[in-house]
């Protein structure tokens, strides 16, 4: 085969490939989507779930899960971003960094249903939260931590090494440059990874099963007080989210809707990550042109 | 004299050093001095007895071949080197030795200001760029800043090109124009001397003129030390040069001498473009 042959062959298995992945996501995506789509309505998206007559909504799970998301980061952002501060800027290379990188990775890398059996053990049992936001929000930090601390890490590795020089030439110290000059350059990148990342802490359901627990139980939306039981603030309450919903819909759904709702509650979990993501891209890029441009 | 003897180039006899002392003929007080300094990387010594002074509001340029060591010799002065390299010896700042742990490092490089090879403008606007260092000094006042602002940039010669546009991002700016926001950043702490590490070498010849211009005003006000491994610039621009080589400063003259009959044959070997 001469160069210029095997290069085209080459070059055409490599669009197969990738065309073949687009193909696969976007089967994925419509499919779910065209098939959840006749379910929405804003009654749909409002009302509470019912679980044994038809009409029921996924309002409080649709709460449930972005309360769990929010407070996840609370708990996981400033950890994430201690962590890869050491890591990054401090940490000398050694077998003490090498040990934290390597247990990040392992972390990462663990099934999250694992997380969440572990999640149970320590933070619903032993700790005594029980089934709550709390426990679910502590097993989704377990999980999300590796991968948050790793992105930003990778982000401000990403700053070049100039930016360090000219904060400390100025006469500053070590903290108040990488407070104030690289934790800002890297704000674009670590802000796309923190959106991603809420993607996927959207989209989990193992880790939650056994900790935020599977049921919902009807929220007053106008009691805003978190310390009582009934307010959607209350960190205690037992908190089923929308991709638990979906699992035990699936699993063991007695309305007789339940496919719908089912392809529905879908369609808004697989339309809310795909909004992250996009939400993601457009922040990095407002932010990385305003930053240096504008 | 620390010599490596597992070395081939440790001493060579005819390496003498030959170091005018240029105070002699200088009325100019010494700004700042190093004496039998030396730099290690591990157990590799890249400077090994760098003595050299500085006299007030000249411009001095350090000049030899590629890894010659005049840049770690620079980044020595203003203790840039901390935690990268082992410095020994003396760095007399108007005779006080910086080189010593109690030595406030911070307070020092706001004396000693440093603008590096390749422009590194904060990713914030050019005001905030050069306000920036004086804030975390506590320094709140408007007008203050203000004027500092504008006195650098003007220091600077790059306020005619950007006044109406102080608060557009620094990344913006042209390359040229980004390394002069980078020295007026630096003197927007008020400096003593300004240490310049081959500034130039990542501009176009139109922006290194504006630059070398730059430089000859400020010298005026400010010691200048620069490294540059463009002879040319070297001739146009300072008073004195040293000539570094293999970790040694060589020769150190009037930078007429060196370039017109240097002491040092390598030294004539490396102005006449025989080596570099």
């Amino acid at each position: 085969m001469n160069p210029k042959l095997s290069n085209r062959v080459a070059i055409t298995v490599l669009y197969v490939i990738a065309s073949t992945i687009v193909v696969i996501l976007a089967a994925l995506l419509g499919y779910i989507i065209i098939s959840g789509l006749p379910a929405l309505s804003w009654h749909f998206l409002t009302s509470p779930a019912r679980a044994f007559t038809s009409g029921g909504g996924i309002g409080i799970q649709l709460f449930n899960s972005f309360y769990l998301l929010i407070l996840t980061m609370l708990i996981s952002f400033p950890i994430a971003l201690g962590a890869g501060i050491y890591l990054n800027e401090y940490a000398k290379q050694n077998w003490v960094t090498s040990l934290v990188r390597t247990s990040i990775e392992i972390l990462s890398s663990l099934p999250s249903v694992v997380v969440g059996l572990f999640g149970f053990l320590i933070f619903v049992v032993q700790f005594g939260f029980g089934f709550s936001i709390l426990s679910g929000a502590f097993a989704l930090t377990f999980f999300n931590l590796p991968l948050l601390t790793r992105s930003i890490e990778e982000a401000l590795a990403a700053v070049p090494d100039e930016q360090r020089e000219g904060g400390l030439a100025l006469g500053l110290s070590k903290w108040e440059t990488v407070l104030h000059v690289i934790v800002p350059a890297a704000l674009p990148t670590i802000l796309t990874g923190v959106i991603l990342s809420a993607g996927r802490i959207f989209g989990e359901a193992a880790a939650l099963i056994f900790t935020a627990g599977q049921s919902a139980p009807a929220l007053n939306f106008t009691d805003w007080n978190p310390f009582n039981i009934s307010s959607p603030l209350n960190p205690m309450r037992p908190a089923e989210t929308l991709a638990v919903h979906i699992w035990k819909i699936n699993s063991e759904g007695i309305m007789p809707d339940a496919k719908a709702i089912s392809s529905g509650a879908s369609a808004v979990l697989v339309i809310s990550v795909l909004g992250f993501n996009l939400l993601a891209r457009f922040v990095g890029h407002r932010l990385f042109k305003r930053l240096t441009a504008g | 004299m620390l010599i490596n003897p597992s070395s081939p180039h440790s001493d060579d006899g005819w390496l003498a050093r030959n170091i005018v002392d240029p105070s002699l003929k200088d009325s100019a007080p010494i700004v700042l001095e190093t004496k039998q300094l030396h730099v290690y990387y591990g157990d590799n010594e890249a400077i090994h007895e760098g003595d050299l002074k500085f006299p007030e509001h000249r411009i001095s340029a350090l000049i030899g071949p590629s890894g010659s060591g005049k840049s770690t010799y620079l980044r020595s002065l203003n203790r840039m080197n901390d935690g990268v390299a082992r410095v020994t010896g003396e760095i007399l700042y108007r005779g006080v030795d910086v080189n010593r742990p109690e030595i406030d490092v911070y307070e020092m490089r706001r004396r000693i200001g440093m603008v590096f090879q390749r422009p590194n403008p904060f990713s914030k606007s050019i005001y905030d760029n050069i306000t920036f260092a004086l804030k975390r000094r506590g320094v709140t006042d408007k007008q203050t800043l203000d004027e500092a602002v504008e006195t650098s940039l003007k220091q600077a010669a790059l306020w005619d090109e950007v006044k109406d546009q102080l608060k557009k991002s620094a990344l913006a700016l042209s390359g040229g124009q980004q390394q002069r926001l980078c020295i007026a950043r630096a003197l927007a702490v008020k400096p003593d001397i300004l240490l310049l590490d081959e500034p130039a070498s990542a501009l176009d010849p139109v922006s290194t003129s504006k630059l070398e211009e730059t430089l000859l005003q400020l010298k005026n006000d400010y010691t200048i030390i620069i490294v540059t491994h463009n002879m040319q610039q070297a001739a146009r621009i300072s008073d004195y040069t040293a000539f570094f080589n293999m970790g040694r400063v060589l020769e150190y003259d009037e930078t007429s001498q060196i370039f017109t009959s240097p002491q040092v044959q390598l030294t004539n070997n490396y102005v006449a473009g025989d080596f570099g």
